[in-house]
This record gives structure tokens, sequence and C-alpha cells, in this order.
């Protein structure tokens, strides 16, 4: 039985326009002009309990009208979406209880106070019981380290330190599932590993769903047992990342540092980026070469002092993805 | 329903907290209310006919909208809500487990209460021992008194009904430049807050009694000075009744409307 499952989802935007000024504003109360974008076009996945599923494509994918989609705050124009038995829009107050959200480009932090309250509204707003408030305040306050910084105005925090205040403030009302928008985005890497290392331990303790977006493939290796790619409003790739690197990912880089003085190689299906006396770089496809075999080759050549193999990282699979795609 | 109680308690302290605002605020509603005295004083003066109200009763208006101009404003806007709508925060807020129009009024209640809390009571200590013609009279009666505090309250939930008007447009136009000048330009000048409704043209006054806005102002301000009557006062309630019924309901309406094609703002 899947937790979410989206059937054929799709959104138009009306894009309205208008002029700087006084006199446009008011013209605005009357004449509008606008453009169509599509942002989604028969978008169906389904996705069960206790998964991370990843989802990425390039800006304007319409990734986030997805999660907002997803998360009751857009209505789509076709489709149909069940979440828990809800349809987040139609069942919205009801529905938005069971999930917790972070739009990472966006704070739902009250700017000039304390982090703590905005907790504390948090708690009345979703009438959050005091002992299940306490014990996710206190629990959260030791994974995420807050207890230094809940008391300070949120406008002196910075980015990092926010970020793991905002997905604090999406979990004290014990969601099911968790949607993150770009959660990682503008964070250094310190905080990028803090991050991702709470998703996993709630995912994995409390089993709650995690939808996250992203641009940082590291995020995705790091997380997601399985990956969404959508471009131009269309889901691409619907797997694993694993089987995304076996479709895409054989191609390896070899680079061959010499002790001494060594002639290049000359092997069919081996191409050679670039040489120089001492170090040399191959690229060639692993369903072609056997890597004994190449390296043997490479060591008549001269004394190795190193050999590195390298896989493509996924940001290079992704972009053959998008390229495939035309995206 | 803990939310919005917890949401105008956070509204108020926050308003509280601006102390030098609402002493300047209060300096400002005197000079204003002096300076609109000066002028009827002038024109009671020198104008030969009887005229609709008496001088006392429209000094009595006049400081009460001194008083109370946080209540009667229509353009004394939450920045807040607008850049939510515009800016794309408006995500957060429906992420929330509670409906727009309720959340967003119970707001606008909070920021009038609280700015009218701060100023209403050292205003009215002032007014009250000005010397002649300037002093502010006593209610009408003590019926007349309590009439006026029911028909103010209920002007005020007309007051932040007819606002979420602004608001929602602002989901249509993404500018409440327009909307805000239109409401407010009407919006004043129909409630009575320029000129007393008595005191108006025939046809215009006409114009007011077709509109809800002279409930806002008009009504509860003469129904202190007794002006108007109790029999008539309690007829007004009910139409009071009536028009934030028929304004409310119209304002969820649109704001579903608005909601179903809502666009976030900026990704």
């Amino acid at each position: 039985m899947s937790l979410i499952t989206l059937q054929g989802i799709g959104k138009k935007f009306k894009v309205a326009k208008r002029s700087a000024g006084f006199a446009e504003a008011v013209k605005a109360l009357f004449v509008r002009e606008h453009a169509i974008v599509e942002a989604l076009r028969d978008i169906s996945f389904t996705v069960r309990e206790g998964e991370i599923v990843g989802y990425i494509g390039p800006n304007g994918a319409g990734k986030s009208t997805t999660i907002k989609i997803m998360s009751g705050v857009l209505v789509p124009d076709a489709g149909t979406c069940s979440i828990m038995g809800y349809t987040p829009w139609a069942d919205r107050v009801r529905y938005v209880r069971h999930i917790g959200v972070v739009f990472g480009q966006r704070s739902q932090l009250w700017w000039d106070v304390p982090v703590i309250d905005s907790f504390e509204l948090l708690r009345d707003i979703y009438a959050i019981p005091p002992n299940v408030y306490q014990r996710n305040l206190d629990t959260l306050t030791e994974m995420l380290d807050l207890r230094d910084i809940v008391r300070t105005p949120v406008r002196q925090l910075s980015l990092g330190q926010r970020m793991r205040c905002e997905i604090a403030a999406s979990l004290l009302h014990d969601p099911a599932i968790l949607f993150l928008d770009e959660p990682t985005i503008g964070l250094d890497a310190a905080s990028k590993i803090a991050v991702r290392n709470f998703i996993k331990t709630i995912n994995r303790e409390r089993g709650v769903t995690v939808i996250l977006t992203t641009h940082d493939m590291n995020d995705i290796e790091a997380l997601a047992d399985r990956i969404l790619m959508i471009g131009r409003g269309m889901l691409l790739y619907d797997g694993t990342l694993s089987e995304l690197r076996s479709r895409y990912g054989t191609r390896r880089t070899i680079t061959v540092e010499y002790k001494g003085a060594a002639s290049p190689i000359d092997v069919t299906g081996v191409e050679c980026l670039s040489w120089s006396s001492g170090r040399a770089v191959y690229t060639f496809n692993a369903d072609q070469i056997v890597i004994a075999d190449l390296i043997n080759r490479l060591a008549e050549g001269g004394e190795l002092a190193d050999v590195e193999i390298e896989s493509p990282p996924v940001d290079e699979l992704i972009l053959q993805l998008y390229k495939e795609h035309r995206v | 329903m803990m939310a919005p109680l917890s949401l105008l308690r956070m509204r108020f302290l926050m308003g509280l907290q601006y102390r030098a605002a609402a002493a300047a605020g209060i300096m400002t509603q005197l000079f204003f209310g002096f300076i609109f005295i000066m002028v009827y004083v002038a024109f009671y003066t020198h104008s030969g006919a009887a005229q609709p109200m008496t001088l006392k009763e429209v000094v009595a208006y006049i400081w009460l909208q001194q008083m109370f101009l946080a209540f009667i404003m229509i353009w004394s806007s939450d920045g807040e809500l607008f850049q939510m709508i515009i800016g794309g925060n408006i995500a957060y807020e429906l992420c929330r487990p509670w409906r727009l129009y309720p959340i967003w009024y119970a707001k606008l209640l909070a920021a009038r209460l609280s700015s009218a809390a701060l100023r209403c009571l050292p205003i009215a200590f002032v007014v009250f021992f000005l010397p002649e013609p300037y002093r502010f009279s006593p209610p009408a009666s003590p019926a007349a008194l309590l009439l006026f505090a029911a028909s103010l309250f209920a002007g005020l939930l007309l007051v932040v009904a007819i606002s979420m008007f602004i608001y929602i447009s602002v989901f249509w136009t993404m500018s409440p430049v327009g909307s805000l000048l239109v409401v407010s330009v009407a919006g004043d000048f129909l409630s009575g807050k320029i000129v007393p409704v008595p005191l108006m043209p025939g046809w215009m006054q006409t114009i007011a009694h077709l509109l809800p806005f002279r409930w806002t102002v008009d009504f509860p301000f003469r129904v202190y000075t007794g002006h108007i009557g109790v029999q008539e006062a309690l007829a007004g309630l009910a139409a009071q009744m009536i028009w934030l019924a028929v304004l409310v309901a119209a304002g969820m309406w649109l704001m579903r409307r608005a909601l179903r094609r809502v666009v976030v703002q900026g990704g």
C-alpha cells in the first residue's frame, strides 16, 4: 500500500505581467496581461511509507510545484493525488497536520523574535499537547544542536543555524511525511552534513517518509534510495541511483603516474585525455575493457607509481539524462 | 481555537512595544482634532441656517474619530499579509491546519485592537478637560453609551471585513496600491470620516445609505451623541449584523476562489 499516489498531475500557470509605476498599479486592477506556462505534464508516481525520495531536475523543471501540490498549497489543473487517504488541496486543513514542510528559500520563523517563540506559536497553531511538544523540542534540540540558538532572534542567525531551526519547526507536530524543498541550499559543508545526518536519523528512527528536492548531488548520494527526475514538467526517470549508474555510468577515467620515463599505450577503446612524461589520463568504457588488462598494459609502458580509477560523479549522469531527454 | 488567540496575544504584545509610535500617534490625533474642530467652529459661526447636527455633536463626533482612528481607517493595513501574497510566503501559511479567512481576520482585528488600546484612553483624558467649544461631551445617556460600545465594535468587525477584500484582491492584482486607493478614498468619504453624513448634500447621503461604509463611522459616533435615538440605534445594530454577514460570506467565497488559483510567487 503506497503512502503517496500521484496520477496524471498537470499544472499550468498564467504568468501576469505588469510594468512598473503607480498608474500601472491602478491599471492592474482592471486589465492584466499574461502568458501561459505549463509547469507540470502528466506526472504520476507512488511513494511507499518510510522511503527517502530525491526529487531532482534543472531549475524551473517543476520540482517545487510538485512539492507545493503535494503539500496542499497549490491546486493542480489535472490529475489526482492521494496522500494518506487525503486529497491535499481539497482536505487541506485536516491533511496538513500530518505533514511537515520546509521551503529552503523561505522562512517560517518569525523574523524579529527568538526562535523559541516561533516554536511556541507553532505549538499553539497545531495544538500540540504539552508533553508531546516538550519531548519533541528536547529531542530536536539535542539532534540538531539548537541549545545555544533557540533564544536568539531569527534575524541574527546564520543561514546554517536558521535552516536547522526551520527543519526543527517542521517536525514539532510529529508529521508522518516531511517535504523538503532544497533544504541544503546555500549551506556550508558542515551544515549540509549535519542536515543530511539528521534526515537519515529521523527517517530511520521515526519512520518519517521524506521527499526532498535538491541540486546538490551529494545530498542524493548520501540520502536517497530512490530518485525521481523531472524536466520540463515531465517525469524522466524513476529508479535507484545504482540503476542510473549502470545505465549511464559505465565510463571510467584512469589516471596513471609513472616513477620514471614512460611511453604511451595504444589500446582500442581507450582514449588518451592527456599525456606528459610522468602522468597520463585515459578514459574507457567499463563494459568493453577489462581493468586488470588495462593496468597490465599501462605497467608495460613504465614503472607505475600510482593508479586512480574514477566513476563519473552523479552530476554528470544527470547531465547525460538531461541531454538524452533534451531538457 | 488556540491559534487565533495566540496570534492575537503575540500581535498585542508587539503593538505594546511600540510606545514611541503610540505617543506620536496621540499627538497627531490631537492636532488633527483641533484643526477639524476649528474649521467647523468657523463654519457654524458664519452660516446662518440651522444645521442638521449641533456643533457640540460635531465636536464629540470628531474626538471619537480621533480616539478610535485605528478602528475606522480602512486603509490601515498589514504589510506582512501583502508581502506574504506578493513574496510567496503564503506557501507556509497554507501548510498550517487553519482556514485562511478566519485567521487573517483575527490577525487584522488584533492589530486594530492593540493600536486603539494605546491611544484611546490618553486622548479621552485630554479632550474631556479642554475649554469650550473644544471640550468632548459625555454620552447622551447610559443607554447611548451602551449602544455606542456595541455599534462601535460591530463597526470594527465591519471595517475588518471590508479591508479583507483589499487583501483578497492582491491575489489577482499582485499589488495593493490600486485597491487600497479605491477602497480608502470611497470608504473614508462615504463612511462620514471626512464630513459627517448628515452634513452631506442629499444625493450623497442617499449613496452613503446604500453602502456599508457609514455603519463603521457615522452610525456609532452619532449613537454616542444621541443624534441617533435608542430605537433607531437598535435597528441600526441589526443592519450592521446583516452587512457583516453579507461581507464575511462574500469575502470567504472570494478567498476560496483566490486560493484555488493561488500562485506561489518566487518559486
